[in-house]
Order: C-alpha cells, then structure tokens, then sequence
C-alpha cells in the first residue's frame, strides 16, 4: 500500500499546512414557518494529516459542517477553506462515507468500489490495482464478487469505505459512519480505521455519537453543543498514533478525554 | 465496548460473511413450481368447472352460455380465422406499447430534470389519463380512418399514463446521498443518469410495464369497436351481431390469453435485466454474522 509523503500523523505546531480551515461560519435554513440557525460562530482548522473528530448532540449541526467542507452546501457567512482554495462548489479532492453506506444495489462490491473511478475517467489499470489493494487493506477478500444486499452492514461500509479511499482523497469526510452497526463490529472498524489512517495518511473529519469511539481515533476531539450549532470546545486527545484498541481504552489519557466530552455534553446528551 | 450505549445493533448487520445456500437441485425446482403454481392452476380449473357444470345441467340456455367443449372445438376448427385476427390485435397492442414506453420515459426523463416542465406537462397528462378512451375513440377514427392509426392511438393514450407515473416515481426514489456522492466524484450529470439513476429506476419502470402492456391490449381492443374490418374486438362484433356466442366465448379466451402472455414477458424480461432485484425480492441469499 502506498504511503503519500506528509508529516508524522498529528503533529501539529508552527508553520503546518491546513487541510481545512472553517472561518465564523454561519448557516440559516430558511423555510415557510421559521428560519433554523443550524450553525453558528463555528471556526475550526484542521491539519494536514490530523484526525478530527466532532461530536455533539443530536441536530446540532455537525452533518451540516462535513458538507459545507465538501462543498455539497454553501455557508449562509463566513469562509470554508479546503487545503489553501475557498470552497466553491462540490469538492472532487475528498472522500466521503455516509451512516448508510449507499451503495448501487446492481453493483457488487468491486464495482461499487470502481464507481469512484468511472465517474472520474480514472485509467482502468491503476483503479483495479488500487482496488485490489483496498479489498485488501479492509479485509474484503473473498466479497468482491458479492451484491450489497448479500452483505453484512459492517461489510457494506468497508465497501463504502473502499469506494472513499479509491482516489487517495488527501481529506476524508465520514458522517457517522460507523452508527448503524452493532457494538462488536463497531469496535472492529474502529481499530481498522486507525489502521488506514495511519498507513494512508489522509486528513479525517469524523462526525460520530460515540464518545469512545471519537476519544480512540482522533487527535482532536471538537465538542459541538446545540441549537443553534456552534463548538463548545476543542480537546486534545494526546495520544501516539497507533493505537491499541484495549490499552488505549485504559490509558488515563482517554478517561480524561471522554470525561471532559461528557461533562460538556451532559449525561443525557452522551448516551444520545 | 466502552461505546456507551451509542450504537443500534440490528441484528441481521453483522461483520462477518455471505453464506450462500447451494443451488436448488432440479427436482427441488419443480417442486418449487408446484408448490407456487397450484392454487391459482387449482381456482382456473374451478372456473372451468363452473363453466362446464353451467352448460352441462342446462341452468342456463346453450345459445347464451356456450360449453367449454364447443368454443373449443371452434377454437380448434376456425383456428386460422382466430389466428389472423389474434395476430392484428398484438401486433396493435404490441406498438401501441412501443410508443407508450418510448414517449412515457421520455416525459418522465424531462419532467424530472425540469420542475417547469413538470407543471406545465402533469396536468395535461392527467386530463388525458381521465378522458373516457371509449368516448374520444371515434373520434380517432374520424381523424385516421378505420386502419390500424386509430387502435395504436387508443393503445397509447392507455398504456402511457402508467409509464410516466411508474417512471418518474423511479427516478425521484434515488438515493439522495448517493447524487451527493456523484458530485463529490466530478461525475458527469449525464454518467449520474445512465449509471446511477436510471439503473435505480428501473424496478419502478417495471411495475408500471406490467399494468401498462395489459391496458394496451385493452386499449387496442377498443380501437377495434369504433370502427375496424380486422382484430378479436372486430370478431367479438360480429360474433355478437350473429349471436355466435361460442366465437364470442373464443375471442375473450384469445384476448385474455394475449394479456397474460404479454405480462409474463415483461416478468421475464425483468428478471433478465435486474437479476440483482428479482434475488433481493427472491431472498435466495442470506448474511449471517
């Protein structure tokens, strides 16, 4: 697997190129009955390389925040900066996995994966061999061949997985993607995440519910709070990179962090 | 798992792996068949049987019931009749449909992409969807004569209605996040269509084929009752004017059997074309963790 030139995953510090830069950004939703502030006063920068998470309770904006990076929406005010360019417009240079993995029901795993290919003309020869090593990596083999609806859910996010990671996106945007699975299986692509983020070395944008799951992967954790949506706090998580599943979980480090994610969240909204 | 609690576990997504069943061997198919087919082969029989004891016990007299026995026979003796006429109402029926799909797809095509078009088009499509066809059918033969003009007319303006509906339905049912997905990927508007939103449509489509290509046998039957010299609604006149009920009885059974015969191509063209939804209906695969 090819690793792209960049820094040591998470440094941060002096003279560090942005991966993302949100600037006081504001998003109105106007409807016929009311106007809905879905964002607020949100800035956040985001290293080359560096794994964020945000988490916050539900509605409060952090979905909207993944597609305003993504260009798929355009702020109501304020700037979005993806890797030094305003974003105007839907981005092509990031990879993007939804809680459901959407994948094309007539398309077996390998070809939902070549999808992001198609779609961009890549050559043929250099996107099979890229699938292959991404079939691979997320431990596909053996379900290349299958139809999404003979997968399991934590099969067909490995696929959507694949499908994001086909075009080595220098940014990843993942939308609670790991929400729809069951605890075990969560775990697993917890641990496998931390795998490819390391051996990629892309930038991640998480939106997740789960504190655990936001404390174990990230270098930064963004607290969001709600109504209208705006970031609470930015906690550093300050662990190595690589992360053993069970010792990192035991480390005082992440008590730390996921204690201060749920006083700010509240009780209730942590359980959420 | 120190998740708290954040995660919905559903039981059927698991991590793990496909397990298919093998193949069903052949007697294990034909057993399948039987077992799906008998109740409605069963109920059909009863008809017949109704049919049969109606004329044979004389409840009702010969020359307005036929036995099954007699419009059989005529079946069997005046086939080559039967046979020219049947030929003329599909050959109808089957461009009527034709053009219903080719015209309805379109319409819906552009009426998705185009919300002006969209309002300005629903309201006449819905006009000629409420129109009695049997009503404005004369009509079509003053315009176009008493050949076939005025039966494929009638055939699409029945079968259309269901196309656009089907159609559209399909190709609004798309996933969202997947057309947002297509933009993150720079894909073309027109590989988001052929590759994303047409395939997705088209399990839609086919419902509305289904009821669309039975209406169209309707629809040409009633072009061949304003005004035609050929096709079974041209035999049923006569029959009718003669008081021949057993050609009567015979054309319905002709007609109704294009019907169906039409219907089963349709599912079969469809299990072709979408093999991956007919197994998705089916369940003939199954994940377990």
């Amino acid at each position: 697997m090819r690793i792209m030139s960049r820094p040591e995953p998470g440094t941060r510090g002096a003279g560090r190129e942005s991966a993302v830069r949100v600037e006081d950004v504001a998003v109105r939703f106007r409807s016929r009955r009311r106007d809905v502030t879905a964002l607020r006063d949100v800035s956040l920068d985001v290293a080359m390389g560096e794994f964020v998470a945000i988490v916050g309770p539900s509605g409060c904006g952090k979905s909207t925040l993944l597609k305003l990076v993504a260009g798929l929406l355009k702020p109501s005010s304020g700037t979005v900066r993806l890797r030094g360019e305003d974003v105007a417009g839907p981005r092509h240079d990031i990879g993007y996995v939804f809680q459901r993995a959407a994948l094309l029901e007539w398309r077996s795993a390998r070809r939902n994966i070549l999808l992001q290919a198609e779609m961009r003309r890549m050559p043929s020869g250099r996107a099979r061999e890229r699938t292959a090593e991404l079939i691979a990596m997320t431990g596909l083999t053996g379900f290349e061949d299958a139809l999404p609806h003979e997968l399991s859910g934590g099969m067909q996010q490995r696929v959507a997985l694949c499908r994001a990671l086909l075009h080595e996106p220098p940014v990843l945007l993942m939308d609670e993607p790991f929400g729809a699975l069951d605890a075990l299986t969560r775990e697993q692509l917890n641990i496998e995440m931390n795998r490819i983020w390391r051996e990629t070395g892309t930038t991640v944008l998480l939106v997740t519910h789960s504190v655990a799951e936001a404390a174990y992967l990230a270098n930064r954790v963004v607290v969001m709070s709600d109504r209208p949506g705006t970031v609470a706090e930015v906690i550093d998580v300050g662990l190595p990179a690589e992360r053993d599943y069970a010792e990192t979980m035991a480390r005082p480090e992440f008590a730390r962090v996921t204690n201060r994610v749920r006083t700010l969240l509240g009780a209730g909204a942590a359980a959420d | 798992m120190v998740s708290q609690g954040t995660t919905t576990a559903t039981p059927e997504t698991d991590a793990a792996g496909v397990v298919e069943r093998g193949r069903p061997g052949a007697g294990e198919r034909l057993a399948g068949v039987l077992e799906r087919t008998w109740r409605p082969v069963a109920l059909l029989a009863a008809c017949f049987a109704a049919w049969w004891a109606i004329t044979a016990f004389k409840l009702v007299e010969a020359y307005l019931v036929p036995s099954p026995g007699a419009t059989l026979r005529l079946l069997g003796d005046k086939w080559g009749y039967i046979w020219h006429h049947t030929w003329v109402t599909t050959y109808e029926t089957l461009l009527g449909f034709a053009i219903a799909v080719v015209v309805g797809v379109a319409a819906a095509v552009v009426m998705v992409y185009s919300r002006t078009v969209e309002r300005t088009l629903y309201p006449v499509l819905l006009f000629a969807q409420v129109i009695p066809k049997i009503a404005i059918a004369p009509l079509f033969v003053v315009w176009l004569g008493f050949g076939i003009g005025p039966k494929i007319v009638v055939a699409v303006l029945i079968a259309f209605f269901p196309v656009v509906i089907s159609m559209v339905a399909g190709l609004k049912a798309v996933d969202p996040e997947m057309l947002e997905l297509s933009a993150t990927m720079g894909a073309s508007p027109m590989a988001t269509f052929t590759k994303i939103r047409l395939p997705a449509s088209l399990p839609h489509l086919f419902s509305g084929l289904k009821v669309a290509v039975t209406l169209a046998v309707t629809g040409a039957v009633v072009g061949e009752f304003v005004g035609a010299n050929q096709g079974l609604g041209y035999v049923i006149l006569q029959a009718n004017g003669n008081l021949d009920t057993p050609m009567l009885f015979a054309g319905l059974l002709v007609m109704s059997a294009i019907g169906v015969v039409l219907f089963v191509a349709v599912e079969v063209a469809e299990k072709l074309l979408l093999p991956w939804h007919a197994s998705r209906r089916g369940g003939s695969v199954t994940t377990t963790y």
